[in-house]
């Protein structure tokens, strides 16, 4: 345990100096206020206190956001390490391999639990500063910053596994941005092709649910949208919420990070240095 | 003897590459031994596979009485990497501190470990910002920690001025009077001779062969270089009596096996009158080192 915290505490210190606190908390922020800003017109006709409204449009931009923001973080984890020349050397310390990717995703994930909380914590500040009734919202807004957290752990991992693949961080980069594309833009826009072509059959309403469970990015979407009932309405996919009990959506979440951290632990004791 | 390290019959090839070759040796507690050859002979190879760091094909290794890369034999075995690396954002403390906590030392040493290595007042600065003996000093300050038993220094001189050298076998020789075992690699024959207890010589991913200096000489059977010096003007009757050797413009070169350096010294001397001096050129360590390193041959 102490040898994880050593490395989380300078994996955190690496990312302080490489300004990547600074990048994310950033840009967690900006797109928050933007988001927040932007919904605060129409919130009455809707009769959703303001910031319920504000956290349905902070969930479809952490869609986006927090997987990039973390395969950011993470695609140098192993490879950065290999082209430094500094993986021989720890590893002849004894320490694990599996406690080493821990460190680092400890100290990751605090960066990226600061950035939500910033973000999130800035709109809901503008959401409670126009509308009174708006603490109404703070436990879905508690429960976008968890989920928001798990997405994150999920990307992490599969970061480090692209980068243990790798071994370049060039190479892990590019695997990176590929993995983003295809699991955040792609999937979703497959699967409306899909269900559009198949016009209500057997693959909208039998398996359509569950390939939008098996993606984390739009179980974290359905999770956050169905238990905020109010603001379903207000998103597109509305009824496929419905169709699914957010307990599956969670389970999801869970299952997602503890296995790509298993498959990212088991990619890096391959790596020979 | 209680031996820190054995290799026995170590075979380790890369894909098209035999980078070792039946390797046989062992090391012992307290004893220093230097591993020498030439670029690609092996030696980091060789110390990459006692660290775990890599596989190896067949025969028998055991560090401290453990697997390589074990966790026993990792708590107890340092290393310092030919071109060693650190993150350039870190500052020298804050690297050792790093690493002394992996090791579960208390972090406070950082600051002692610097100053032995002549880095206390640099400890505050980034990495990024050191010169390359400076990050050499970085990495040694990391072997030290926490009393390892086997040291294994992958050129750790390298990049080192002079008084750093020194300083450094100092630290060596006290750690091997506690009882430390050291295996370093180094290009550097003079100072390797003068401060370890053993030289073993890869050539080829073959150990060629390991003893002291003195048994390396004995086992070359060098020959031994005599220059004559003639008296003035005796030049012509000296090269006379010495038909076997060279004239130049100082006196007379000859080389002689060995075992006959004693008679042959002896002839001279019965020369008499002709003779103002003699040398005796022994075969410099480069010679000896040459000799049995042999980059393609055999
Ligand atoms: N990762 C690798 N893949 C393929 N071949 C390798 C690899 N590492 C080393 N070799 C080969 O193994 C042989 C031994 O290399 P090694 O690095 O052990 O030499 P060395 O004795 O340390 O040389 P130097 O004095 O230059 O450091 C060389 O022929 C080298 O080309
Ligand atoms: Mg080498």
């Amino acid at each position: 345990m102490s040898r994880i915290l050593a490395t989380a505490q300078t994996e955190f210190l690496i990312a302080l100096r490489n300004r990547w606190v600074t990048i994310a908390v950033a840009m967690m922020v900006v797109f928050s206020l933007v988001l927040a800003a932007a919904g605060s017109a129409p919130s009455g006709a809707l009769g959703a206190d303001r910031l319920s409204v504000t956290v349905a449009s902070l969930t479809s931009l952490s869609v986006y956001l927090v997987p990039l923001v973390a395969l950011l973080m993470s695609f140098d984890g192993i490879a950065g390490e290999v082209e430094r020349g500094t993986l021989p050397l720890v590893l002849t310390y004894p320490v694990s391999r599996a406690e080493l990717i821990l460190g680092k995703l400890l100290a990751h994930l605090g960066v990226l639990s600061v950035a939500v909380a910033a973000g999130y914590g800035s709109a809901a500040v503008a959401a409670v500063a126009t509308d009174a009734d708006a603490l109404a919202g703070l436990p879905a807004l508690w429960r976008l910053m968890w989920t928001a957290v798990l997405l994150g752990a999920a990307f992490l991992c599969l970061g480090y596994a692209l980068s243990g693949l790798s071994r370049r961080p060039s190479g892990a980069a590019g695997l990176a941005i590929g993995l983003w594309l295809v699991m955040i833009v792609l999937y979703d826009l497959g699967l409306l092709a899909a269900v559009v072509a198949d016009d209500g059959g057997w693959f909208t309403t039998e398996l359509f649910p569950w390939l939008l469970v098996l993606n984390p990015a739009d179980a974290f979407r359905l999770f956050n949208l169905a238990a905020s009932e109010a603001t379903a309405a207000a998103a597109g996919i509305g009824g496929a919420a419905g169709a699914i009990p957010p307990v599956q959506a969670l389970v999801s979440l869970v299952v997602w990070p503890l296995a790509a951290l298993l498959a990212s632990v088991l990619i890096f004791r391959k790596v020979t240095p | 003897m209680t031996q820190s390290l054995t290799l026995s019959r170590l075979t380790k090839s890369y894909q098209d590459t035999k980078a070792l070759h039946d390797v046989t040796l062992s090391v012992g507690a307290g004893e220093r031994v230097a591993l020498l050859g030439h670029n690609g002979a092996g030696k980091s190879t060789l110390m990459k596979i006692v660290l775990g760091l890599i596989p190896y094909d067949s025969g028998e290794v055991r560090v401290l009485g453990a697997r390589p890369g074990s966790a026993a034999a990792r708590a107890g075995v340092a290393y310092l990497p030919e071109n060693v690396a650190f993150h350039p954002a870190l500052t020298g403390l804050e690297q050792i501190r790093h690493y002394l906590r992996l090791r579960g030392e208390p972090a406070q040493l950082a600051p002692d470990l610097l100053a032995r290595v002549g880095l206390a007042d640099a400890g505050k600065r980034r990495i990024g910002t050191y010169s390359k003996g400076m990050r050499q000093r970085v990495g040694l300050a990391q072997a030290l920690i926490g009393r390892p038993r086997l040291l294994v220094l992958d050129e750790p001189t390298s990049g080192l001025d002079p008084v750093s050298r020194r300083d450094f076998y100092t630290l060596l020789d006290d750690l091997a009077a506690d009882g430390a075992s050291i295996l370093l690699s180094s290009h550097a024959l003079t100072e390797v001779e003068a401060r370890t207890d053993r030289l073993v010589i890869l050539s080829g991913g073959r150990l060629v062969t390991q003893g002291s200096l003195t048994d390396l000489r004995r086992q070359a059977a060098l020959p031994v270089a005599l220059h004559v010096v003639p008296r003035e003007g005796q030049g012509a009757r000296l090269a006379e009596a010495l038909p076997q050797g060279r004239m130049n413009g100082t006196g007379v070169y000859l080389d002689c096996a060995p075992d006959a350096k004693l008679a042959t010294l002896s002839r001279i001397t019965a020369l008499g009158g002709i003779v103002a001096d003699i040398d005796v050129i022994p075969p410099s360590l480069e010679d000896i080192y040459s000799h049995f390193s042999r980059r393609d041959g055999q």
